[in-house]
């Protein structure tokens, strides 16, 4: 694609919005960016691609001024600039979204959008006009939004709009939008995408920093993919694919979008009847058997957390029945859920799954320090935490610069390794397994679905809830669809596509209800 | 015969401390500090006006000088929980032991006294109306801390930083800055709730003689979330309680029981707002320092 006409005359050279060029930036240990050149033409979406500590943040940081390179030049429309804060780069008409968003939550959207550049009147700000800027605005961009709604009260896509309405209300030309999906639903992430065009359409530049390949290949124009602080290639969109890129960012080939054969079933291990938690589950019913993975797909607040907490125990079940290996665990602790036979790897890693101030041996001991550590009077023998966490160390592929550094150091993908590695090493009968690659790198990707299929085949059940729907599709040996705390849809492997698991996701269809009932009794 | 104009009078005079004190404590919670060391700084404000105030023998200087003398005092709270980032409760904590024994100290080497010092001669402020002007300036301060707060530029960029000083920051407003400026005024205004407890309500200095008030209006704050016409409605329900405990004593109930009706109250305002907020997602401001503003990525739980 041609980036967009500009005022120039034709013929004249026109200067790229951004150009970097042999930016490198050494941080203790690690060489974050090696002599990075990134182009980007006004009006084009350019993609920055790399698996998670590929430099992309640092370079970003660069650009806009939070970090300042160890060498190298940023020249904005052909300017050589240096910035020395956020400040210095807004000015310069860039601006980012961050990817934990930047918002105050008690003050309203036209507060928020006018913060520190405020319409005055008298030293006062001028509410009507902040009011009238956002609708403004709102109305050219198809970014409609209430300027008087608490920021708080908004779901994650429209706070989204709210900070790409704070870069324009403050005259950024070219945005940066920093893993802008990870919190989107597939719906909302359509939106952006439409937004985006559009501004580039009228001659704003957009980079894009993800890792996901299919909005890159969706919506962007070029693709920059950066490996261990380099650059790994150049790419133009339409002559591209998503595995040359995932090739470039991982260094190797990728199979993407495997589907793994399908197990083979044996007894019911988890047996779920009716089973109601407040107004978020309802009447939902499913079983899992030995050798057999399940999949709950769904949009993001259709119940799935609150099934996955009340079948791990940390959320009461108002009706229904659960068993587990023929056990009732109906109104069991979350203890014993676990000593009936389960393992559960939670969706949020960092507050529920691992304690990040605790070292790697710890949160390795963690649920362990039952059974296999369980010493005489509570004691947990020190040697034998730090042997256990060397074998599952070992066992999983966990890069740790060493047990005894807290988890926090771990990238999410590793992290995420060690969670999974932990519960895995159970061997409980059930898995229950929520959002296992959500921010993971393409690479441990694989890994991380090759455990869980594995495990499956070793004959233990699993559950797996995710939003991600090749993952679904990818791993499941059948499919259930949860909408509004219910489960409205089913279907067997042989019968998957994602059109219609979309469709049933958004509410649209309740057919095969009878597959739910696990109608194919073998 | 038990509601007359005396006993308004009597609230009105007890709310005026509380109130000027509360608002210094909501200002502070907006900016994201939270300060409850408005009693150390109420009492530095008390000795410093009866001092200034026998020196000088002009009630005026008295209550600039408290003003003055209680804003250096909150450089503490600003300087440890704002550049140094430390424990704003460690320090307002410190803050209020290390009045108590400071003013104590002084008393005896300034004055040569233990307990009380009080002359006929110590100047108090002159009444306009029936009030000390610190009443009618308290009244006012409702209003400006308002309109401040809400509609103004720095008022809304204060706001923010409270909430979100990493937001803030990105935006170029400095949340030191902003903060500084919160805790400084919080002394101001500390200043002026002592000066009118010392040279208004009473015309004297004994030792801990705000006994509690800045407690009261840390509770003010919290009651009133931070809002200035809440914090006046707090701070008028403790002056309620305090003027009708003395009035009661003049009833026949023993002194001890009705000293206590304002910390009766506090405690059931304690108790009240405690069991409406639970359940609530908490804000992100001083008072819940450990809370973390809501991560974008929790929307999915």
């Amino acid at each position: 694609m041609t980036p967009q006409p500009s005022d120039l005359p034709a013929g004249a050279v026109e200067a790229p919005a951004v150009e970097l060029r042999g930016i490198t930036k050494q941080f203790p240990g690690t060489l974050a960016n090696d002599a990075v050149d990134l182009t980007v033409r006004h009006g084009e979406i350019h993609a920055l691609m790399g698996e998670n500590g590929a430099g992309k943040s640092t370079l970003m940081s660069v650009l806009y001024g939070m970090e300042r390179p160890d060498a190298g030049s940023v020249r904005i429309d052909g300017r050589e600039v240096s910035f020395g804060d956020p400040g210095d780069a807004m000015a310069a008409g860039l601006g980012m979204v961050h990817q934990s968003f930047k918002l105050f939550e008690s003050l309203t959207v036209a507060e928020n959008v006018v913060y520190a550049a405020e319409p005055r009147r008298f030293g006062f700000v001028d509410r009507a006009a902040a009011r009238g800027r956002v609708r403004e605005l709102a109305e050219t961009h198809g970014l409609t939004v209430d300027p008087d709604a608490r920021v708080g009260d908004l779901p994650v896509g429209l706070r989204q709009r709210v900070e790409i309405l704070k870069l324009l209300h403050r005259g950024a030309r070219t945005l940066i939008l920093d893993e802008p999906t990870a919190v989107l639903t597939p719906a909302e992430a359509d939106a952006l995408f439409a937004v985006l065009k559009s501004l580039a359409a009228q001659g704003r530049t957009v980079i894009l920093v993800t890792h996901k390949l299919r909005e890159v290949l969706a919506v962007s124009d070029n693709v920059t993919v950066l490996r261990d602080g380099r650059v790994a290639a150049r790419l133009r969109t339409a002559a591209t694919s998503a595995d040359e890129i995932a090739a470039a960012m991982t260094g190797r080939a990728v199979e993407l979008d495997r589907v793994h054969a399908p197990g083979t079933y044996g007894e019911v291990v988890l047996g779920v009847t009716a089973l109601s938690a407040g107004d978020a589950v309802r009447e939902v019913d499913l079983t899992v058997r030995a050798g057999e993975i399940v999949g709950v797909a769904g949009v993001a607040g259709n119940g799935q957390s609150e099934l996955v907490e009340a079948l791990a125990g940390l959320r009461p079940v108002t009706a229904g029945r659960v068993t587990l290996s023929g056990r009732d665990v109906t109104h069991a602790s979350a203890a014993g859920h676990r000593a009936a036979g389960l393992a559960y790897v939670p969706e949020d890693r960092h507050a529920v799954g691992a304690a990040p101030a605790a070292s790697v041996a710890d949160n390795l001991a963690m649920g362990h320090h039952r059974t296999a550590l369980s010493s005489r009077r509570g004691l947990l023998p020190p040697a034998a935490v730090r042997a256990h966490a060397r074998r599952l160390v070992e066992r999983f592929g966990i890069k740790a610069a060493a047990p005894e550094l807290p988890a926090a150091t771990l990238s999410g993908g590793n992290l995420q390794k060690l969670l999974i590695g932990r519960e895995l090493a159970h061997e409980a009968p059930l898995l229950l397994v929520e959002q296992p690659t959500r921010g993971v790198d393409i690479g441990a990707i694989q890994n991380i679905h090759d455990q869980i299929v594995a495990y499956r085949d070793a004959g233990h059940a699993v559950l797996l809830v995710s939003a991600e729907l090749s993952e679904i599709r990818g791993l499941s040996d059948r499919v259930l669809v949860m909408y509004e705390g219910r489960v409205t849809a089913a279907y067997p492997k042989d019968e998957l596509d994602e059109r219609t698991l979309g469709l049933a996701m958004a509410g649209g269809t309740t057919q095969r209800r009878d597959a739910v009932q696990d109608g194919d009794e073998d | 015969m038990f509601l007359d104009s005396d006993l308004l009078m009597s609230v009105l005079r007890a709310l005026t401390p509380i109130l000027l004190a509360a608002l210094g404590g909501a200002l502070c919670e907006r900016a994201g500090v939270f300060n409850i060391g408005l009693e150390g700084l109420m009492l530095m404000g008390c000795f410093t006006a009866v001092t200034t105030s026998w020196f000088t023998g002009s009630p005026w200087l008295g209550v600039l000088a408290a003003a003055a003398s209680s804003a250096a005092y909150s450089l503490i709270l600003a300087v440890g929980a704002v550049t140094l980032r430390g424990d704003a409760v460690v320090l307002g904590v410190a803050m209020n032991l290390l009045a108590a024994g400071l003013t104590s100290f002084l008393l005896r080497t300034v004055f040569g006294v233990q307990g009380t010092f009080d002359d006929p001669s110590l100047a108090g402020l002159p009444l306009v109306g029936g009030f000390s002007p610190l009443t009618y300036l308290a009244w006012a301060a409702v209003v400006v801390t308002a309109v401040l707060l809400s509609r103004h530029v720095w008022g809304l960029r204060l706001r923010g930083v409270g909430e979100a000083p990493d937001a803030a920051a990105t935006l170029g407003v400095s949340p030191a800055r902003h903060k500084y400026a919160a805790v400084l005024l919080s002394g101001v205004l500390c200043g002026l709730a002592g000066a009118q407890l010392a040279l208004g309500n009473v015309t004297l200095f004994s030792e801990n003689m705000t006994a509690g008030r800045g407690w009261i209006a840390v509770v003010a704050v919290m009651l009133g979330r931070a809002m200035p016409l809440g914090v006046l409605l707090a701070a008028l329900l403790f002056g309620i309680a305090e003027a009708v405990g003395f009035r009661l004593q003049g009833l026949g109930l023993p002194q001890q029981a009705t000293d206590a009706a304002p910390y009766v109250v506090t405690l059931g305002a304690l108790f009240l707002t405690t069991a409406r907020r639970r359940g609530r997602t908490p804000r992100t401001t001083g008072s819940t320092r450990s809370t973390r503003s809501t991560d974008p990525s929790g929307v999915a739980t």
